[in-house]
């Protein structure tokens, strides 16, 4: 096994896997080989995450499928949003944070110190739990991420970028009227929309989903998952819900997390009605979490 | 010796009030088995309030009326062809008596006259002032046995010491309000007869500052243009800004955002420190170290820079400002909600533009106030200008030169030989008022560039 350990973008070498081993030995998590399933390109091997001396997430490796959505279920402090967060290396931002193993993209280590963590963050993007619009106006949300990053040559092709991603976060025809209102204005549901179009205006290749419907109503809820059932057309997503019922309805691959280990992954019908620990079986039949 | 005297009395009888209205209710309790609407401490409290009330009427009723009523006893001891005098020469008159009787003694020859008035008024005086304690005391001893007497188990005691309470505190916030009225009021009065002597228009627009003073023996009054002083004062605030924003608003960048926790903990305090500097050290500062050294600077690179200027003045209160920029700036940028910066660096935003184009849009209606805080309190302040900026009120550009700010002048025309009967001292209040307009005028701004620009975050 071996073990790459960083720490936020500087590394350094640990002889063996970490300290914390677990009380009863690790069931090596069965890789399941869907042959339905797209061909991976963001893989992750052996991921640990300490914070500090607490150890959250424990050698998590699993493949994350092209063009599909796959969800991370599991109960508060399974340590799925932790993980999620480290796709993308938003967990730099957390002071004494640190990670090890490996995760590739295209077989690239994302946590290689010469990769630069701006660029990563364009193709991997991110909609957190609660909807945070800038207190700019809603043209001006979008438009944020095709200015910093140069995407846009000429004012018209910022228009046509902020148009089309506001179509495919399907809030352009609510909000065509009023692009230069404050986005804070709008619902919960549109801010959260509004969040998965400033996303999708970079043009990421992977989406992680962070609970984007934890704070809002059935019906704004209903809205956001037909979303993203369309953008599995063109985005990798990733999803991380506590609501085993979102994860069934949207998903196509399914990894069950608990007390900071993937106990299960697989295809989501499989894992919804024919789980092979019994862990996840228990949380799905909502004996545990 | 007088108050002191009543508050003591006062305070004996609440504390009896207190304690017959705690073990009244207690009384009634042990006889009857009842339950008391209020706690017995509600009882006390309530009883000792009511004994404070005719103390404070009484009381008011001397402040308003004592003046009067031992002006008129003096006047009746004066003989009739003083009284006839009038006016001020009266009014020394009966001060004079005043001090006979409070055994100060007065300047110059003491008539037999003045010296019996004087006996008679001492006697009237002790007359009265035991008649206003005996009658807080009489009545307030009234006004516990009625209070004490109303006490039944359904008196809602509490809730009344609740209202009792409330009023308290909002004749506390009504100090500051009155203050804030009372101040205006008399920079008003005494700017409205300033006005009588010099022309408004020559005051705000005259470009020529040079009050004579009648001691010089001219009887021209001089020029008040005020030009000359505002221009003045904006220079040297308008330099400590260009000094304190810049500074202050990077170091609470730095501060709130790149510093890790022990940096931070460290160099804050530092710089609040420079906040506690009584500001004659940095007018020190600024004459014998600021000054002396742009002037070596301004001759090293060929411009001419004099040691006492509005740069000097103008750097040294910039220094001063940068605590209240940086620590005010850093809290506020501290206060944006981290999802707003997760947002920007989850989209590839560097820290760097996420501060540039979503912390500090979002902080800024904080940090306008923040600046224009400082902006106000530079105006105001006086020392470093005085002991800096040179002290010469001549309309000029040229920030190397000596300058001077209405701050200064107002201590100039108030300090010295002065009645407030010449336009030369009572300019000082013309100047004051001029200032609190400013300032005001500033804070309005700032509101509405507030709400103007405030970007609603959650």
């Amino acid at each position: 096994m071996t073990t790459d350990t960083f720490s936020a973008g500087a590394p350094f070498a640990m002889s063996a896997s970490p300290t914390a081993v677990p009380a009863e030995p690790v069931k090596e998590t069965v890789r399941t080989i869907d042959p339905a399933a797209n061909p991976a390109r963001l893989r992750t091997d052996d991921v640990s995450v300490f914070y500090g001396d607490k150890q959250a997430l424990f050698d998590v490796s699993i493949d994350i499928p092209e063009k599909s959505v796959s969800a991370f279920i599991g109960p508060s402090g399974c340590g799925k949003s932790t993980f999620l967060r480290c796709i993308n290396r938003m967990n730099d931002t957390i002071e004494g944070c640190r990670v090890s193993g490996d995760i590739t993209l295209d077989g690239e280590n994302l946590y290689d110190p010469r990769l630069d963590v701006v660029e990563l963050r364009a193709r991997i993007g991110m909609v957190f739990q609660k909807p945070n619009p800038f207190p700019k106006s809603i043209f001006e949300n979008v438009a944020y991420g095709p200015r910093i990053h140069g995407l846009a040559g000429n004012k018209a092709d910022l228009e046509e970028i902020v148009e089309s991603s506001l179509k495919k976060a399907g809030l352009f025809e609510e909000v065509k009227d009023r692009l230069h209102q404050p986005g804070t204005g709008l619902s919960g549901g549109q801010q959260q929309r509004l969040c998965i179009a400033r996303a999708i205006a970079v043009g990421p290749e992977v989406i992680l989903m962070d609970e984007p419907c934890s704070a809002l109503d059935p019906i704004a809820t209903a809205v956001i998952e037909e979303l993203i059932d369309e953008l599995r057309e063109n985005y990798t997503i990733i999803i991380v819900t506590h609501s085993m019922q979102q994860a069934a309805r949207v998903s196509q691959k399914t990894a069950f997390f608990h007390l900071g280990k993937l106990i299960e992954e697989g295809p989501t019908e499989e894992i919804f009605t024919n789980p092979r620990e019994k862990r996840t079986q228990d949380y799905i039949t909502g004996r545990i979490g | 010796m007088t108050p002191m005297l009543i508050a003591a009395v006062l305070l004996v009888l609440m504390g009896l009030g207190y304690t017959q209205g705690f073990s009244r209710s207690r009384a009634l309790l042990a006889a009857d088995g009842a339950r008391l609407h209020s706690r017995p401490q509600y009882h006390g409290a309530l009883v000792a309030l009511w004994v404070l009330v005719p103390a404070i009427l009484v009381l008011a009723l001397w402040v308003m009326f004592g003046p009067g009523v031992s002006r008129a006893f003096i006047v009746s001891q004066l003989p009739a062809d003083i009284v006839a005098l009038e006016g001020s020469q009266l009014n020394i008159a009966i001060a004079r008596i005043q001090a006979i009787a409070s055994g100060f003694g007065v300047a110059g020859e003491v008539a037999p006259w003045e010296t019996a008035a004087g006996e008679t008024y001492a006697q009237f005086h002790f007359l009265t002032l035991l008649l206003v304690v005996g009658a807080a005391a009489g009545l307030g001893i009234l006004a516990l046995l009625y209070a004490r007497k109303r006490i039944t188990p359904a008196l809602r005691a509490r809730n009344a010491v609740e209202r009792a309470i409330g009023w308290l505190l909002l004749a506390c916030s009504a100090v500051a309000v009155l203050t804030t009225f009372g101040i205006v009021a008399s920079l008003l009065t005494e700017a409205i007869r300033f006005f009588t002597f010099v022309n408004p228009l020559d005051f705000f627009f005259g470009t020529v500052w040079n009050p004579r003073f009648s001691s010089t023996g001219s009887d021209a009054q001089g020029q008040y243009g005020l030009l000359p002083l505002l221009w003045g004062t904006i220079m040297v605030a308008g330099i400590a800004m260009l000094v304190a924003v810049p500074v202050g608003l990077m170091t609470a960048i730095y501060l709130s955002q790149y510093a890790s926790p022990r940096m931070r903990n460290t160099i804050k305090p530092v710089i609040e420190v420079l906040a506690g500097i009584p500001t004659i050290v940095y007018g020190f500062f600024a004459l014998v170290t600021m000054g002396p050294a742009l002037a070596a600077l301004g001759q090293a690179i060929g411009v001419e820079i004099r040691a006492t200027s509005a740069l000097t003045a103008g750097l040294v209160m910039g220094i001063m400002i940068i605590p209240f920029i940086s620590s005010l700036s850093d809290d506020i940028l501290r206060q944006v909600p981290q999802a707003m910066r997760d947002g920007s660096l989850g989209l590839g935003a560097t820290q760097n533009e996420t501060i540039r184009r979503v912390l500090l849009p979002a902080a800024l209606p904080g940090i306008v106030g923040a600046t224009l805080l400082a902006i106000s309190r530079a105006i105001g302040e006086t020392m470093i200008v005085v002991m800096a900026a040179g002290n010469s009120p001549i309309l000029r550009a040229n920030p190397a030169e000596p300058i001077s700010t209405v701050t200064v002048t107002i201590v100039n025309q108030l300090t010295g030989d002065s009645d407030f009967a010449g336009p030369q001292s009572l300019v000082a209040f013309a100047l004051g008022l001029t200032l609190f307009a400013m300032t005001l005028v500033l804070n309005v701004v700032a509101l509405m560039i507030v709400r103007r620009f405030r970007e609603q975050y959650e």
